[in-house]
């Protein structure tokens, strides 16, 4: 289950492509893969935004991705699954987070899926910054966030008044 | 022994420090307790840390909740909620 935190941007096919290749035989049983790519936007909460900056915190990010996918494979039979976060600075249009999940079926790929950034928008150590024209400020956490997450039947809330973990 | 504090974000802009050593004080048992002791501090640390603010707390790299033991050689962070994605 690889999971990357990186500055780089990265290439959907070739990630799905590395993916694949390292099922090896099994490789042939995959019936259904599910991709979502992030991407930064030009506005938020009403405001031009030219720059996101991403901070998180190294060493746990990792181990907070490896759990939210160890999480995915123990709800659904999927065979593999990729996270790639870039961290940094990012501009309008920019890939920000990839998620591949390979299943034998639709169902278990796109539930996977779906899954790991809900989780990952609660649970993975990431900050983002904007610049915007009445200068920088930090994206403040949304409760919808929250309602997708929890959704997948377990706490996994944002905020921590809530008892979330 | 000591234990390592990090704070993150926007927490850490306005605490000015990003990270730091202290002694485990005698009678702090869990994440909750360091919170309230770091409040004490008065001041951004009283403002940032009031138990209003949602602040979010992990132990050895972990998300939890207040009531989590630290115990010594711990690394411990204090962050706002999380905004990747």
């Amino acid at each position: 289950m690889p999971v990357r935190v990186q500055t780089e941007d990265f290439d959907l096919s070739r990630e799905v492509a590395q993916l694949r290749a390292a099922q090896g035989p099994r490789a042939a049983q995959i019936g259904g893969i599910a991709t979502f790519i992030g991407t930064v936007r030009d506005i938020n909460d009403g405001s031009g935004v030219s720059s996101l900056t991403l901070e998180h915190y190294p060493g746990m990010t990792e181990k907070a991705l490896e759990n939210i996918v160890t999480q995915a494979h123990g709800r659904w039979d999927i065979f593999d699954a990729l996270v790639i976060h870039r961290v940094g600075i990012l501009h309008p249009q920019d890939q920000i987070v990839l998620v591949v999940t390979l299943g034998a079926h639709r169902g278990e790929a796109f539930a996977a899926c779906e899954f790991i950034m809900d989780y990952l928008k609660t649970q993975a150590p990431f900050w983002k910054k904007e610049a915007t024209p009445q200068g920088e400020r930090w994206v403040e956490a949304r409760a919808s966030d929250d309602t997708a997450a929890a959704k997948w039947g377990t706490a996994a809330s944002n905020d921590a008044n809530k008892g979330g973990k | 022994m000591a234990i390592k504090v990090l704070y993150f974000a926007g927490l850490r802009e306005a605490l000015g420090v990003s990270s730091e050593s202290m002694e485990l004080p005698v009678g702090i048992t869990t994440v909750g307790d360091l919170r309230t002791l770091l409040a004490a501090r008065g001041g951004k640390w009283a403002e940032q840390l009031a138990p209003t603010r949602n602040v979010r707390m992990a132990v050895i790299q972990l998300m939890v909740p207040a009531h989590a033991p630290v115990k010594d050689g711990d690394e411990v962070a204090f962050f706002p909620p999380v905004t990747g994605g």
